[in-house]
């Protein structure tokens, strides 16, 4: 019996381990890259022989890199704001309240998420330059907006429709305005539901590589993925592989700390003794 | 502390469906009222109307002198107690009583003051930085209470607040809001769909069916002198016995035999033009093992027992009859809400009666019965109209 369980647990250890080594193995080998100094980076080997921080001072020296940090961060902080923002309001609307068109509603934003973006890049590139918005953060937010407002409304509808309906009716004989039944008593509630939401939203604007280097044109807005593509070496006859390498492990490091700082809140279960025994 | 007041209070869905129909009723200041009746007969409807959650489609509503068919929840001055609590889970028991008096924005010091005191009375005290999920269904349930009284409204509202109980909690429960109630003296509108649990509470019950008020009366007086066959087949446990039987002058033929009238009924029923086919409603307490009958009035019957189940205090026996259950539409729906269509008895007439638990009554034997028939009520089949209510009998 113990026998059957250990080898049982073995099974799963292995399996485990290889499953963990095929999805950081790519991780490491560009982590790896980025400390190599110029004169090995071809070597092949998986552990720098000579450790080096070259490659970021190289890319924090010049303003094409800090450049295109700060754009990325700001468009997809402000992206994610507005899009959780009407989200939860949209969410909360899909969730509680019975009005005409809301299966139309739902309908066109599922399509929205269901269109494949290339095939809008072109006349969003016309429109923005029509608009004069080409080449701006507005252009870049406003179609991350877009696009990410139909993974917020599903996601935090479903939250929404978790909590108790009673407890808004409580709220609201308890003397509360809808609004502020909303603020004390709802938005809490939701609020893991808000962190996940953010999260995704914000992940998926920070790796959009496809808007961000169709509707810029220069460092104006021009964000960190669009900008490595962009990358020189020192001199021509150079590869810019180890500036690369650092600048996409540099833009990981902002994902890893907000999914490890919201983590926490999302994992409450917040909902539970609300009602019932 | 106010009195409720509505007239032809009426709510229609959107899809056109009726939910409550003209309802007209009125609850003095410190009165205790149940709204009872099966699921579906619109007792919520009515009590979200009055709390505001609801809007009314024709009718008045005003609590203390003043319509408020217009006016929010939040101004109306009501409290309410749901069936789920509703308790907010991110908030401690102290601010979950405290919610309502923060948003009234009384300041810190009364709040807290108000909160403990409510506590106190609930026996909450220790519980008060705790949060919901770390209570108990008794204690949440006084959370709810707590949160209801520390406002000090004008009207309480329940909504089954005890069907999520266990049945030893509930009974305890009960009697905990009969005494808060009459200490509080406020007005309160309480709905259930337990008979039991509004006859014991209620200074006045009001019995419902399909959106209609059936009956509105002391839980005597439903008990007693029923208006309608449904009234008086959902108030009373064990049920009412309902049986077909034909009328001939002062005579009831039926499966139980043939039973006089009174003098007081003949002629109600001559009054009324009664159809020659009735129901007869005779409660388990109107039979009385003959034997140990004290006054030799009213007819005897008897029957075989086929299941005695004694109580101590009392005994009930059970006995079948020929000719087939009464058939009216508000019978059929006393029996599907009481799951009696499930179990398969609707098939034939069972007859219960209540005994003295003297009685020498065995399974399987026959026994004699006197019918105490001035307890008897008679019944139009077809209106379901308690032809021998005293209002109708004049």
């Amino acid at each position: 019996m113990a026998a059957v369980g250990r080898s049982h647990a073995v099974r799963w250890g292995v399996l485990n381990v290889a499953v963990v080594l095929y999805a950081l193995f790519p991780v490491w080998w560009i982590i790896a890259l980025s400390f190599k100094d110029p004169s090995t980076l071809t070597d092949g080997d998986y552990i720098p022989r000579q450790w080096t921080w070259e490659n970021y001072r190289g890319i924090f020296q010049t303003s094409e890199f800090t450049r295109a940090l700060i754009n990325s961060i700001g468009i997809a902080l402000i992206s994610t704001t507005i899009a959780v923002v009407l989200g939860t309001m949209a969410a909360y609307a899909v969730a509680r309240l019975r009005f005409p068109g809301k299966g139309l509603l739902i309908g066109m934003s599922l399509l929205i998420a269901m269109f494949p973006p290339i095939s809008l890049v072109s006349p969003l590139f016309n429109i923005e330059r029509i608009l004069g918005i080409f080449d701006t953060w507005i252009g870049l937010i406003i179609p991350y907006m877009t696009f990410s407002l139909p993974l917020a409304i599903y996601t935090l509808s479903a939250f929404f429709r978790e909590i108790p309906w009673d407890l808004e009716k409580a709220a609201k004989v308890d003397g509360a305005t809808p609004a502020q039944a909303f603020r004390l008593v709802i938005a809490p509630l939701a609020a893991p539901g808000v962190f996940t939401t953010a999260i995704l939203v914000f992940i998926f604007c920070w790796n959009d590589f496809l808007f961000a280097i169709s509707l810029t044109s220069t460092n104006r807005a021009r964000t960190v993925p669009a900008a490595i593509a962009f990358f020189t070496g020192s001199s021509q006859f150079e590869q810019p592989t180890g500036s690369i390498a650092a600048a996409a492990v540099v833009i990981t490091v902002p994902i890893i700390i907000f999914v490890l700082f919201f983590q926490r809140r999302i994992v409450a279960g917040l909902t539970s003794g609300a009602v019932k025994g | 502390m106010a009195e409720i007041v509505l007239s032809g209070v009426t709510k229609r869905f959107p899809d056109g469906s009726l939910a409550v129909q003209g309802v007209d009723l009125d609850i003095a200041d410190g009165e205790f009222v149940i709204l009872v009746g099966p699921s579906g007969c619109g007792k919520s409807t009515t009590l979200n109307m009055i709390a505001g959650l609801e809007d009314i489609t024709e009718g008045t509503l005003s609590i203390g002198d003043r319509v408020v068919n217009d006016l929010p929840p939040k101004d109306r001055d009501i409290a309410m107690v749901f069936q789920s609590y509703a308790l907010y889970p991110h908030l401690s028991v102290r601010e979950n009583m405290g919610f309502p008096l923060r948003l009234a924005k009384v300041d810190k010091a009364t709040v807290n003051q108000k909160v403990e005191e409510a506590a106190r009375v609930l026996d909450l005290s220790e519980f008060l930085d705790r949060r919901p999920a770390a209570l108990s269904g008794g204690q949440r349930q006084r959370v709810a209470m707590g949160r209801a009284i520390v406002r000090d409204p004008k009207a309480f509202l329940m909504d089954e607040p005890l069907s999520n109980l266990d049945a030893k909690l509930r009974v305890q429960m009960r009697t905990q809001i009969a005494r808060l109630q009459r200490r509080l003296g406020t007005t309160t509108v309480y709905v259930t769909h337990d008979q039991t649990e509004a006859m014991t509470l209620g200074d006045r019950v009001v019995v419902m069916r399909l959106g209609v008020v059936q009956q509105v009366g002391t839980p005597a007086q439903l008990y007693d002198l029923p208006r309608n066959l449904f009234v008086a087949g959902f108030i009373g446990s064990p049920a009412m016995n309902f049986l077909n039987a034909t009328v001939e002058g002062s005579i009831l033929h039926s499966a139980l035999g043939d039973l006089p009238l009174d003098d007081r009924t003949r002629q109600a029923l001559e009054r009324q033009n009664a159809p020659r086919e009735v129901i007869v409603g005779l409660r388990p307490e109107a039979f009385e093992d003959a034997a140990l009958a004290h006054d030799a009035h009213g007819p005897v019957i008897t029957a075989t027992i086929d299941v005695l189940e004694s109580l101590g205090s009392d005994v009930y026996v059970y006995f079948t009859q020929e000719g087939g259950p009464a058939q009216s539409a508000e019978l059929e729906e006393l029996a599907t809400d009481s799951g009696l269509k499930d179990t398969g008895a609707g098939g034939v007439q069972q007859v219960v009666a209540r005994l003295d638990a003297a009685t020498r009554a065995r399974e399987g034997q026959p026994l004699d019965m006197r019918v105490d028939m001035s307890k008897a009520h008679v019944f139009d089949p077809r209106t379901g109209t308690n032809l021998s209510h005293p209002e109708n009998a004049g």
